[in-house]
């Protein structure tokens, strides 16, 4: 493979690379907004102040994936964006509408306070359906017909349920006493269709595109694709041991959070694998809609110095914020 | 009713834009203001600094919140709505969009966070540190854009081959004929909005009788800015003219209300320009000044619009062009002589003239007005193209069903028609809440900080 082939591959890596990191990120603020509702109000102010300082960062994993596909396969771009016409409207709206009702809630009058809480709920809500039936619907390159809809179907409730465990899970970790001891529960609860539903959309991928079953069920990758659904059912089992009764409620407190973080990267890597190397499902693959050699070597030099400062002042702000949440107060 | 797409199309991307903007070109210019009154109090220890920091960070929150989301709208619109756009001009958009995100959208929002919620939590170096790397990060992503912004409009260092473009010289793209001027002219924009902004509030608290200490230092800070920007604005606007004149002739013919190329063209104060029979109604103008400003010479050539085979509808850059011109001689007159005024008062805005707080609050605005209608006049006068002479705009729309892309547009309206009422409606809620609502009581983290620096300074003394 010479540079410019594999070039590429690099930036399909890191394409991969910040969906993963933006599904795992404001999969937790998404979580935690759809969670808003079932909280009491001081309980909702702890919520908030929980991913206060993170979600402006988490989104812009969101705008560099998007931006990726954009600046490194143009070609493909423009054919993913016009058949996602009409769910990207519908997740812009979503996250317009939790991204300011974040704000006002603070700002507006008290009696406004409930309004905004519910458009910060219904705007996470929306944001996370609209995604998970456009991962759907990538998933089957856009293919047409009544069983691909049913499929996208099943993943629009499937990721909110995993965002929703996702978001439980930060609140197990970021903070305690009550709120925690009901993130906990949430968890659980949420944790059962997301095993039925990746367990499904398992099942279901294979059925739904040829290529995928291709991949999959040959020898001798079929043995090295073992460890995925091995170590996610590990983690399956693992999240439901330490959400059950006062187990994560001390010390342990970080461990559901960085186990649906696994559950997460496996399911990543296995849509990785049956993607690989199109990027538009049967029928754009990564070498067509890449740019010029020129450009992506550019964008290759930029992305190698500015990446490494992006994690580590992402890892800054964490650290800055490190604990249990306290209350927000403007400085 | 048949819907054209492309007409659609632009004005879904028109709209979001629109919305966009009023966002970056506060958040832009307020947060170098934010630093500035950080580094008062830091200074000078007077409490009012920190009352005017405290509350303008909020603001600077609420606009950025809104100002981030209808971005990332728009990084989705480009492939949405123009999809060609990207397949042909991918390989030099490409790497510009990539910079705006790498450098400068992540570092504002990252920092944004230990901004706002961070102080006392870190030194209070890195909390300015944080600041200043927010409003780094702002002017960073306005100077990315506009780069693209102004390749669009006058583009150089690129070769065509097989209909795609590709790049020869960087340096060329980055600092093309146009930008340099746009971009200073820009970021006088987003001051100037801001200044407007912050003695406009100021001045309403001061009407409202919901004045605090901070009104009177934020009001001076701000009129003071105002007051000194806008004849550089109104000498780099000039210049950005001269150099449209030079590099797309016919914009300047649209905005002149200039047909036939004539000798000695008069400045038309009002005119309704009639596309149909191609000349002015009711046309009342300065004889040969048109010709003057922009030749400096009383009898300068000024090409019309029918020498061009194709130019940029006349009417929007018409009137848009005199509304811009027309806010911002009402921003020269309302700062010089509210400076003048407002000096001789001791800089006590209470004891003013009431007129004249009033007149100050009412421009609290102008600088969106002045920004979107030159932002009009720059972008529909490079119609019909997308990049100026090359590719047309129509070429690279999507094939995206008129009645979907009208469905999202109504919901997109409904949503910024409401948040921009809701802006609105929250800031002047904000501006009447007594002032120690954002100021708050010496156990706050940043206030003990304070304190404690107040403690050492008066034992060093």
């Amino acid at each position: 493979m010479t540079w410019a082939e594999f070039l590429p591959v690099i930036f399909m890596g890191l394409m991969g690379l910040s969906m993963f990191l933006y599904v795992v990120l404001d999969g937790f603020d998404l979580g935690v907004g759809m969670l808003l509702h079932r909280a009491d109000d001081r309980q909702k102010d702890m919520m908030i102040a929980s991913i206060g300082p993170f979600w402006d960062a988490n989104e812009t994993w969101l705008v560099l994936g998007v931006g990726i596909l954009l600046i490194a396969f143009p070609k493909a771009h423009g054919v993913v964006m016009t058949a996602l016409y009409l769910p990207i409207a519908l997740m812009l709206i979503g996250l317009i509408l939790r991204g300011v009702a974040f704000d006002f809630r603070v700002k507006a009058q008290d009696t406004h306070k409930p309004l905004w809480n519910r458009g910060f709920f219904i705007g996470s809500t929306v944001t996370s359906v609209a995604q998970g039936w456009m991962l759907g619907r990538f998933i089957t390159g856009f293919a047409e017909g009544a069983v691909y809809d049913l499929f996208a179907l099943a993943i629009a409730i499937a990721l909110p349920c995993a965002y929703v465990l996702m978001g439980a899970s930060w609140l197990v970790l970021k903070t305690d006493g009550e709120l925690q001891r009901r993130a906990a529960q949430w968890g659980r609860t949420a944790l059962i269709p997301v095993i039925i539903g990746m367990g499904l959309i398992s099942l279901a991928t294979p059925w739904v595109s040829s290529t995928v079953a291709e991949r999959w069920f040959s020898l001798p990758q079929l043995i090295g694709l073992l460890p995925i659904p091995f170590a996610t059912f590990a983690c399956f089992v693992a999240l439901w041991w330490t959400l059950s009764g006062t187990r994560a409620l001390g010390t342990l407190c970080w461990l559901p959070f960085i186990l649906t973080i696994g559950v997460f990267l496996m399911g990543g890597l296995g849509l990785a694998y049956s993607l690989y190397p199109y990027v538009v499902m049967d029928r754009i693959t990564i070498w067509q809609a890449a740019s010029s050699t020129a450009a992506l070597n550019l964008i290759l030099a930029g992305c190698a110095f500015t990446v490494p400062a992006i994690l580590g002042y992402t890892f800054f702000a964490h650290r800055v914020f490190w604990g249990k949440a306290t209350e927000l107060r403007y400085g | 009713m048949d819907l054209d797409p492309v007409l659609l199309a632009r004005i879904q991307f028109a709209a979001n834009i629109t919305f966009h903007i009023l966002f970056p070109t506060i958040t832009i210019a307020l947060g170098w203001m934010l630093l500035f009154m950080r580094w008062r109090w830091l200074k000078t220890n007077q409490r009012p600094w920190l009352t005017a920091y405290r509350f303008w960070t909020k603001v600077f929150a609420l606009t950025f919140a809104l100002g981030v989301v209808s971005g990332i709208t728009m990084s989705f619109q480009f492939g949405t709505n123009w999809p060609g756009f990207m397949e042909k001009v991918g390989n030099i958009a490409g790497p510009l969009l990539g910079f705006e995100v790498l450098t400068a959208f992540f570092l504002e929002a990252t920092f944004l966070g230990v901004m706002l919620f961070g102080h006392g939590r870190v030194s209070e170096r890195i909390h300015m540190l944080a600041t200043f790397l927010v409003a780094f990060g702002t002017t960073m992503s306005a100077f990315w854009i506009l780069v693209l912004n102004s390749w669009m409009q006058t583009p150089v260092g690129y070769e065509i081959i097989d209909g795609e473009f590709h790049v020869t010289s960087w340096l060329e793209i980055i600092f093309n004929p146009s930008f340099p001027w746009r971009f200073a002219h820009m970021l006088l924009a987003s001051f100037l909005t801001m200044s407007f902004l912050v003695a406009g509030v100021s001045a309403w608290q001061v009407l409202r009788r919901k004045a605090n200490p901070s009104s009177a230092v934020a009001l001076r800070a701000a009129l003071t800015l105002a007051a000194l920007l806008i004849p550089v604005q109104i000498v780099v606007g000039d210049m950005h003219g001269l150099n449209t004149l030079q590099h797309q002739p016919q914009k300047i013919a649209a905005i002149e209300g200039v047909w036939e190329t004539e000798k000695g063209a008069p400045l038309l104060l009002f005119a309704v320009p009639n596309e149909a029979e191609r000349r002015n109604d009711f046309a009342i103008g300065i004889p040969k000044m048109a010709s003057f400003i922009l030749t400096h010479e009383w009898d300068g050539e000024l090409k019309g619009l029918n020498e061009f085979e194709n130019h940029p509808p006349v009417k929007p850059l018409f009137f848009g062009f005199r509304i811009m011109v027309a806010v911002g001689t009402l921003m020269l007159l309302v700062s010089w002589v509210g400076c003048w005024i407002l000096r001789r008062h001791g800089w006590q805005p209470e004891r003013a003239p009431r007129w004249l707080i009033a007149s100050i609050a009412g421009m609290t605005f102008s600088g969106w007005v002045a920004t979107v209608a030159g932002w009009y006049v720059t972008e529909i006068g490079r119609q019909p193209w997308i990049v100026q002479g090359l590719i047309k705009t129509a070429d690279v729309a999507s094939s995206t069903p008129a009645p979907y892309i009208a469905l999202t547009l109504a919901g997109y309206l409904i949503t910024y028609a409401a948040l921009i009422a809701c802006y609105i409606g929250v800031l002047r809620y904000m501006a009447e809440k007594p002032s120690d609502t954002y100021d708050p009581a010496p156990t706050g983290g940043a206030a003990v900080l304070g304190g404690a620096q107040l403690a050492r300074k008066a034992g060093e003394a």
